[in-house]
């Protein structure tokens, strides 16, 4: 068989013989199998991966029948921010971009967001945003979510008002590094909280944590508690969507339910995301921008698979620039994206993405 | 992240159900507020309407089943219900509540 004409997880294209891509797909198998302990891929599903690469044509789809719903999040930005939301920067309102997605790209749901993406900047805005949520809710047909995220970060100096902890962890002050980090916690909970119920105030179909803790185990929390809370006192549907594989340990001892956070990987992150009472749950695995598509596409899978076998809630896995096997490129490629899509579906039997 | 092209357009085509083309809405608003996976989502919706899981999916059945039962279509279709107004019906045919529209509930005249 001819070289096979693929990807590398930076966008670049590559060839590769069919024995150099049934490597790459079964030691990326081994190897999120090795850090997640979770199983490999079997023998027919290394097979189908090494088809949906082989395939000779450029951008490839599941099986009629097959299709899953789409949630994405920040998707209005894309439309009308700049480049640091992959933006477009039509000018229209948010409005008219979420009913692009809705009658014109054919979104399954669509959320809005402030343009800064973040609930503590966001918090000022939220009375316009409210209007925003409720306009849309009168004119779409399709779940409209709120979106945003955690981004516990945002309150540190010199952002915030609690001391990096990354400045205190470097002057061996630990005990101390954990106050912060918890102070800052409590804060951004309470921002989300206030924030969220004021969606749930005008009928707003969900919420979106999207990026949740990309500050580490402190920001994971945060969410946590947060989801729970607006469990129990509103009617909001909820998306829980990640960072990243592996929960950062900047705290190192915060658990929930008896769980420790940090170092959890995507089917243990289910499992609290689910306890909270989060009704989707959105994995990421990140990509490696020197191994190639295939390589990324079995590692991500193979996370994923387990977290969709071990779930009670959908699954809507990020497929998006950097994450779920797609290169980590601001114009992903279409051919590559496809393919992660599809083996998302097919493989890794996700209920969306 | 990644270009609207790329990212968003790609999957639509590549996986996606088709939002309110087809029957991708109905079956996300499922998971959504009722935490139902795929395959129970989308036999749900199915028994609703009266087809099959794989015509869920199908433009074709579902562009005319959607202008019939009156629950919003793609394209603008002049005394046919628009936003709200196809929620309601949806609401009413999948049997369950959307937060809008019992708002809507509230704000009309007793």
């Amino acid at each position: 068989m001819s070289k096979i004409w693929t990807r590398m997880g930076d966008g670049s294209a590559v060839e590769m013989t069919p024995d150099e891509l049934r490597a790459d797909i079964i030691a990326a198998s081994e190897d999120a199998a090795d850090k997640g302990r979770v199983p490999p891929l079997e023998d027919n599903e290394v097979e189908k991966l090494i088809e949906i690469f082989s395939a000779p044509w450029r951008v490839i789809g599941v099986e009629p029948g097959h299709e899953v719903p789409l949630t994405k999040d920040e998707t209005a930005c894309t439309l009308v921010s700049s480049q640091l939301s992959s933006g477009a920067h039509l000018p229209i309102s948010r409005e008219a971009a979420v009913e692009i997605f809705e009658r014109v790209f054919c979104f399954d749901t669509m959320e809005l967001g402030w343009i800064d993406y973040s609930f503590k900047p966001a918090k000022a805005m939220v009375s316009l945003d409210q209007v925003s949520i409720e306009r849309l809710l009168a004119t779409t047909v399709f779940p409209v979510l709120y979106g945003a995220m955690p981004n516990m970060g945002l309150y540190y100096t010199p952002d915030g008002p609690f001391t990096n902890p990354a400045d205190l962890l470097g002057m061996m002050k630990i005990d101390e590094a954990r106050q912060e980090e918890m102070k800052a916690a409590e804060l951004c909970m309470e921002d989300m909280i206030y924030m969220c119920k004021r969606f749930d105030e005008i009928g707003a179909d969900g919420i979106d944590f999207d990026t949740t803790a990309s500050a580490g185990d402190a920001d994971f929390w945060a969410t946590l508690k947060t989801v729970e809370e607006l469990k129990k006192t509103t009617d909001l549907g909820i998306e829980v969507g990640m960072s990243g594989e592996f929960i950062l340990g900047m705290h190192g001892e915060i658990e929930y339910n008896g769980k420790k956070l940090a170092g959890m990987f995507p089917h243990q992150q289910l499992k609290v995301v689910e306890e909270a009472g989060a009704d989707i749950f959105g994995p990421v695995v990140n990509t490696k921008t020197n191994k190639s598509a295939a390589w990324n596409v079995a590692r991500a899978v193979t996370f994923v698979k387990e977290v969709c076998k071990q779930a009670t809630i959908p699954i809507h896995a990020n497929v998006g620039m950097g994450v779920g096997g797609t290169p980590m490129f601001e114009t992903p490629p279409v051919d590559a994206l496809s393919r992660a899509s599809v083996a998302m579906v097919e493989i890794a039997k996700v209920d969306g993405l | 992240m990644g270009d609207p092209f790329g990212m968003s357009l790609t999957h639509a085509i590549a996986s996606g159900m088709g939002g309110i083309r087809t029957a991708g809405d109905l079956v996300a608003r499922m998971q959504l507020n009722y935490r139902m996976r795929l395959p129970e989502a989308k036999k749900y919706v199915a028994e609703k309407l009266h087809v099959s899981t794989f015509d869920l999916s199908d433009s074709t059945v579902m562009r005319n089943l959607r202008e019939e039962l009156d629950i919003g279509c793609v394209e603008a279709i002049p005394g046919l219900a628009k936003g709200l107004a196809a929620k309601a019906r949806i609401a009413d045919l999948l049997d369950i509540k959307i937060a809008a529209v019992e708002k809507l509930k509230g704000k009309l005249p007793v």
